[in-house]
């Protein structure tokens, strides 16, 4: 009997079992924490699409104060980066460059698509130059409306993204 | 010996060969931007040997929405929202000409009350501009509290023009006509106290950022652009009227009703970074004397919009008109040809032609004096790529 | 989508000379009460004087289109171009390009690029923007540049290439330079150039 429990074709069945019975009981609360983490340590990085970065500029100002949401200022490397904010019309000239920042990224990362332009091209839905949203380029987690959006809803999308990390299963 | 000496030759000139390719090598290629810290929606490239830029190349684009082409779609009321998108935190001086120009297409006369209104705008969104682009020149130098403080008070502001035109930074408010919507009351004190107390901080700006030693030195003797080398370029606003030249097209060619004010164009004559930097700082202070006199001379009542007809248009024609805005003078060049849109929109944007003089400063310069350098050109590159 | 492109315009021009000729009330007189005004103020006398003065050297080479208050428009042949912005920065004082437009005329088979000089040095002419304008053929576009006598025009002249398919012989630089890299269509602001969905 024993015998057979530490045969080598039931090892690894043994292993896998004992590592979900682990995962099971360790889960949830280092997960728990994990995400606490992220969430309070979100670093966007410094990529301006377009002039929505101005009230990106006017939230992180002294009045909105978006850093005691825990998200912080942007000035940084994209390498220590885990959110993307994009801020507004993206052109063909900045599509492959808005890509090339996001798979810089080191993971964990979530996008969020600020502005009516990031989200479906805007107001330059028929200009020749402009994407009708970022979708096509990144995954977006959280869409804020607006045009731009003001400082208030930008702070609000941030907490819905945060909302969203903290029910997310760590991978 | 005759050996010895050859060896000597062929080794000098292997010597001045390796010097040679290691100058060519020696040279560094960075592309600044635009995910950058410093540059925002632009790029460009510049060459390094060792610490000083010996090429630079402007890359811009990255923001080029197709606001011209788009223009020829749009009846001429319709283009104004979307023509105020390059330049969000100014966007009473850029929708300011186009109705300026459309005007003299149109043949609209522009009742005076909405012209004092007019400017009142202008003059306020001007400041929000300036207080921005301070904000962002404390951060470039890294100098924090320049950041927080004019982003703070440019929210009183924000605050104002929000009571005034109903949206925080797009107004729309300019049109071709007049104003959108009269005054609120009580919007005079309001006006009056925010200007007060900016003037109290605009002495507290110079004490923590202006007179401080480490921007100075930053700043001071940087990137010196001579009045010759400024008329060449024909770069405008603060760039050239720190190079020595008074030109603001608020003096030279007064538009609505600012032959009736009284102010004087500031100006500096050294030319280098610190005074680029300076003379923004400067009209914002003369602007608040403006804000009191239009305060002080607007007619109490009256109308504030001409009637319209529904789809307004002129006979063909063109109009080339220009205003001052926060980066110097912002030119539409508005062709007709008798049809409610218009044949051709051309936006000269004063960011477009400061643009020029970045490679012209930069090449000789210091790598640490490329932050300085670039922001104080007073470029905003989504206005330059339109 | 050709068809569409055409139909909206139909119904534009049928509906718009109704409300023009229906309310003479506000509009229209505003319209006519300025426009006379402007034709009486036609020849301003400062104006007229600078157009003689170029009149004077270059005789019937230039063909003046309007003169307005503070506006000038000359339009000169391609050939003429470079001598004449030469006389007029060195002896009229105008010393920088404020903006450079190009304009497409499909029905003349025409280009129109329009150099907006203005002056920073003479002070009686700081209010003045003087519109020098040459024409050039749309299938085969080329005109010299006039980088030598202007640097300002540098970059307004790169992008009138980019987007009308201007070629300005003797500039260093026609190439890319707002639109994406790999742009592959026709110079957007040709009046064909057409964008989506209109």
């Amino acid at each position: 009997m024993k015998k057979e429990l530490v045969s080598p074709t039931t090892f690894n069945v043994m292993v896998s079992k004992l590592s979900d019975v682990l995962v099971k009981a360790l889960d949830a609360p280092l997960g728990y924490a994990i995400n606490w983490g992220r969430i309070w340590s979100l670093w966007p990085v410094h990529l301006e699409t377009a002039c929505c970065s101005v009230e990106f500029g006017a939230a992180s100002g002294p009045r909105y104060d978006v850093e005691r949401f825990g998200i912080i200022e942007a000035f940084g490397s994209l390498r220590q980066c885990d959110l993307i904010v994009v801020q507004g019309t993206v052109t063909r000239k900045m599509a492959p460059r808005l890509r090339m920042v996001y798979d810089q990224m080191p993971e964990p990362k979530y996008v969020i698509a600020m502005g009516a332009c990031a989200i479906t091209g805007g107001l330059y839905i028929d200009s020749y130059n402009v994407l009708p949203g970022v979708d096509g380029i990144v995954p977006v987690d959280v869409y804020v409306p607006g045009c731009p959006p003001r400082p208030e809803t930008l702070i609000q999308g941030c907490m819905l993204l945060q909302e969203k990390i903290k029910r997310s299963k760590i991978k | 010996m005759t050996s010895l000496e050859d060896k000597f030759e062929e080794s000098k000139k292997l010597g001045l060969q390796i010097a040679k390719e290691s100058e060519d090598d020696r040279l560094m290629t960075l592309s600044v931007g635009p995910q950058h810290p410093g540059s925002g929606h632009f790029r460009f490239i510049i060459k390094v040997d060792g610490d000083y830029i010996v090429y630079c190349d402007p890359d811009p684009g990255y923001v080029h929405r197709g606001e011209e082409k788009m223009c020829e779609y749009r009846n001429v009321i319709q283009n104004i929202p979307h023509l105020e998108r390059p330049v969000i935190h100014d966007s009473n001086n850029i929708t300011y000409s186009y109705s300026l120009a459309v005007e003299e297409l149109v043949g609209i006369e522009v009742p005076r009350r909405a012209q004092y209104i007019r400017a009142l705008a202008s003059e306020l969104n001007r400041q929000v501009y300036t207080l921005y682009w301070l904000a962002i020149y404390g951060i470039f130098l890294g100098h924090s509290t320049m950041f927080m403080w004019p982003t703070g008070d440019r929210e009183l502001l924000i605050d104002l023009l929000e009571v005034l035109t109903g949206a925080r930074v797009t107004h729309a408010y300019n049109i071709p006509g007049g104003v959108r919507n009269d005054m609120p009351d009580g919007f005079k004190e309001r006006c009056l106290r925010q200007v007060r107390y900016l003037q109290k901080r605009f002495k507290e700006y110079e004490d923590i950022f202006y007179n401080m030693p480490l921007f100075r030195q930053r700043t001071e003797g940087v990137a010196v652009l001579s009045k010759e080398d400024a008329i060449k370029l024909g770069v405008t606003g603060s760039v050239v009227r720190a190079s020595g030249i008074p030109y603001d097209i608020r003096k030279a060619e007064p538009y609505d009703i600012y032959n009736e004010i009284d102010f004087k164009v500031q100006y500096m004559k050294t030319g280098d970074c610190f005074a680029r930097s300076y003379v923004p700082f400067l009209d914002m202070k003369e602007s608040c004397h403006i804000i009191e006199q239009l305060l002080d001379k607007m007619p109490q009542s009256g109308e504030v919009r001409a009637k319209l007809q529904p789809n307004p248009k002129g006979p063909p024609g063109e109009a080339y008109r220009r205003v001052e805005s926060g980066r110097g003078a912002l030119g539409y060049y508005v062709v007709s040809d008798g049809t409610p849109k218009p044949y051709r929109v051309k936006i000269s944007v004063g960011s477009f032609r400061n643009m020029l003089a970045l490679p012209y400063l930069l090449v000789g310069q210091k790598m640490g004096d490329m932050p300085a350098t670039y922001w104080s050109l007073n470029y905003w590159p989504v206005e330059a790529d339109r | 989508m050709s068809a569409n492109k055409d139909e909206p315009k139909k119904p534009d021009t049928s509906l718009l000379p109704t409300p023009a000729a229906k309310p003479p009330a506000t509009a229209t007189k505003a319209t006519t009460g300025t426009q006379p005004a402007k034709k009486e103020q036609e020849a301003p006398p400062f104006e007229k004087g600078l157009v003689e003065e170029i009149k004077k050297k270059f005789g019937e080479s230039i063909k003046v289109v309007f003169i307005k208050p503070l506006r000038t428009k000359i339009m000169v042949e391609p050939k003429d171009i470079v001598a004449i912005a030469t006389f007029l920065r060195d002896n009229m004082g105008f010393d920088h390009a404020e903006s450079v437009a190009g304009t497409d005329y499909p029905k003349d088979g025409q280009i129109e690029v329009i150099y907006h000089l203005g002056s920073y040095t003479r002070e009686d002419l700081a209010a003045h923007v003087l519109a020098l304008t040459t024409r050039t053929n749309r299938d085969d576009a080329l005109l010299p540049t006039l980088i030598n006598v202007y640097k300002s025009v540098e970059y307004h002249e790169r992008e009138t290439f980019e987007m009308l398919g201007v070629y300005f012989e003797g500039h260093p630089r026609n190439d890319r330079f707002l639109l994406p890299e790999d742009w592959a269509d026709i110079p957007p602001l040709r009046k064909d150039f057409r964008i989506k969905g209109r």
